[in-house]
């Protein structure tokens, strides 16, 4: 397996008014042809941290890293015209909010055909046609209806859906889904799910998932970092997560109501501030075997 | 018409429809269920099978519904008097949206106390911050300066600061880190002991649902298709189709983890 993407000592910056706010400090994690969990609490950097691959982070923020490389080029020597072709073409995303991400004054049917043929050469019936079977393959149920609709008649299910088929219809090689399923109901949440799984074994594509929500991500992804306060403080397959070591990890496991063992209080995280302090554990993956 | 009942919220054949005629869209059909006095009752679905909307009609921000809605045995007229929303208060899902961005968390207080006729103001807001786990440098700041759990302990301080008996809970802790949503649920539960409360809960998160309540009803396309025991729920024991579909989707989570 060859590393589609690796970060290395990566850190974000804001200047505020109190100083230097460090929303990554440091760390460094590879991404295979996998599908890469990132978990933990809002503020803990893991959003910043999809943002910075496609290096979206605005003024005044700043981003330093001695590499950001994508499958051996790095990014950060790219001019800003260049990551313009791998925004969507090569990396897309997938944001938390379909509210704010959809155009509210555009027909979603455009949006998703200016997505295709912003990268690839097709007339505007090939991408009607193509965007069509894309609303299918998220289980839109009736795709002409929601072509010709406007975003704000949409549901946040189905605008994130939408989202979902706008981001992999240009086909990129690493999709980073933030939060793509916070929005959905459980019974649809799996479908999507699904869906994403199938696409990303299918086209050999890498993913990136960002989710506070650690059941969905033991179960959904095949590797974990979980971040807190900007660090990574524990790295494990998937499905280990629920035999994590780390007292961060633990403490949020453990305030998860459970529908088979209720309790009557749940247990609260007590924070530890060693825990902002520790360095970072390194999420690289060897690029051997 | 009044019923004899000990009921907090009793509802029978509540129906709640959006636009009109060919535009017409029914929300809940046929709704009907009721909370005892103290109880804690939870109503579950999707997003769009119409949970939201029953909070919405009881609390009169829906007014096209028909059917009866009792509180404290007194039936609901078409609008709500002062009386209602003195004994009925709402917490929200969104702690962002539903504060004011341009008052502050005593200016918010203040003017629920004002609204109701109460006495003594400021004694009321240091107690209530203090009942729901916020200390008092928070007293004067905007939301912007709070958390998101911070902010959802305001808007329950909000509602609680007037002395309801019932509270309506709009997926209280959906927006919130599972952390924070562990510290809410535990104030939660401690507040209604404490205070007797009586809760009406919307979640799409069973879960949640089954921490907090004792009884449930399932919601599909409008219609309750199932209400039943917290107790049966875990034991997977639903006759529902659909409810069995909903709770094998989320128990099913974790058995793959």
């Amino acid at each position: 397996m060859t590393n589609l993407l690796e970060v290395e000592n990566l850190t974000v910056k804001f200047p505020t008014r109190n100083g230097m706010f460090e929303a990554v400090r440091d760390i460094s994690f590879s991404l295979g042809r996998e599908r890469l969990g990132i978990v933990g609490e809002s503020g803990s950097g893991k959003s910043i941290t999809g943002r910075s691959i496609l290096r979206l982070i605005r003024r005044p923020g700043i981003l330093e890293a001695t590499r950001i490389a994508l499958e051996g080029e790095d990014l950060l020597k790219k001019s800003e015209r260049e990551m313009r072709k791998i925004r969507g073409h090569k990396i897309s995303m997938v944001m938390q909010d379909p509210k704010f991400s959809l155009n509210p004054v555009m027909r979603i049917g455009d949006q998703i055909c200016e997505a295709y043929r912003l990268h690839a050469k097709a007339s505007k019936a090939e991408a009607r046609e193509k965007s069509i079977k894309m609303l299918e393959a998220v289980l839109i149920r009736d795709p002409e209806r929601v072509f010709n609709a406007y975003p704000h008649e949409m549901s946040g299910g189905m605008g994130q859906r939408i989202m979902i088929a706008m981001m992999l219809i240009p086909d990129p090689q690493i999709l980073i889904a933030d939060e793509p399923t916070s929005a959905l109901d459980v019974t649809v949440q799996k479908e999507v799910l699904e869906i994403m799984d199938k696409l990303v074994r299918e086209r050999g594509m890498g993913l990136i998932f960002i989710s506070h929500d650690l059941n969905v991500v033991s179960a959904f992804c095949d590797r974990v970092l979980i971040m807190y306060a900007g660090r990574i403080v524990e790295t494990c397959q998937a499905d280990k997560l629920h035999e994590a070591k780390h007292p961060y990890t633990r403490g949020l496991l453990n305030s998860l109501p459970q529908l088979e063992h209720p309790v009557d209080r749940l247990a609260v995280l007590q924070r530890d501030d060693a825990w902002q302090t520790a360095p970072s554990v390194s999420g690289t993956l060897e690029a051997d075997h | 018409m009044t019923s004899n009942d000990n009921s907090g919220i009793r509802i029978n054949n509540l129906d709640v429809w959006f636009g009109d005629h060919e535009e017409r869209v029914d929300a809940v059909i046929d709704a009907e269920f009721s909370v005892p006095l103290g109880g804690s009752f939870g109503l579950v679905g999707e997003s769009g099978s119409g949970k939201s909307t029953i909070l919405r009609a009881i609390t009169g921000l829906a007014p096209t519904w028909s059917g009866e809605i009792f509180v404290l045995g007194k039936e609901l007229g078409k609008t709500r008097d002062k009386e209602f929303f003195s004994t009925v208060q709402m917490v929200f899902q969104d702690p962002y949206a539903s504060l004011h961005p341009r008052q502050t968390v005593d200016h918010v207080l203040s003017e629920a106390l004002y609204l109701h006729g109460f006495d003594q103001p400021d004694n009321r807001i240091v107690k209530i911050l203090d009942d729901v786990g916020l200390s008092q440098i928070f007293r004067f700041r905007y939301p912007h300066q709070l958390s998101g759990g911070q902010r959802q302990r305001v808007a329950i301080a909000r509602a609680l600061i007037i002395e309801p008996s019932i509270l309506l809970l709009d997926e209280p802790t959906s927006a919130l880190d599972v952390s924070v949503q562990a510290e809410i649920l535990n104030l939660l539960t401690d507040l209604r002991a404490e205070r007797n409360l009586t809760y009406l809960m919307v979640s799409h998160d069973l879960a949640v649902v089954g921490h907090m309540c004792s009884k449930i009803a399932v919601m599909n396309l409008g219609r309750i298709v199932e209400v039943l025991d917290v107790k049966d729920m875990r034991k997977m024991k639903a006759e529902n189709a659909y409810t069995k579909q909903l709770l094998e989707a989320s128990i099913q989570r974790r058995r793959e983890a």
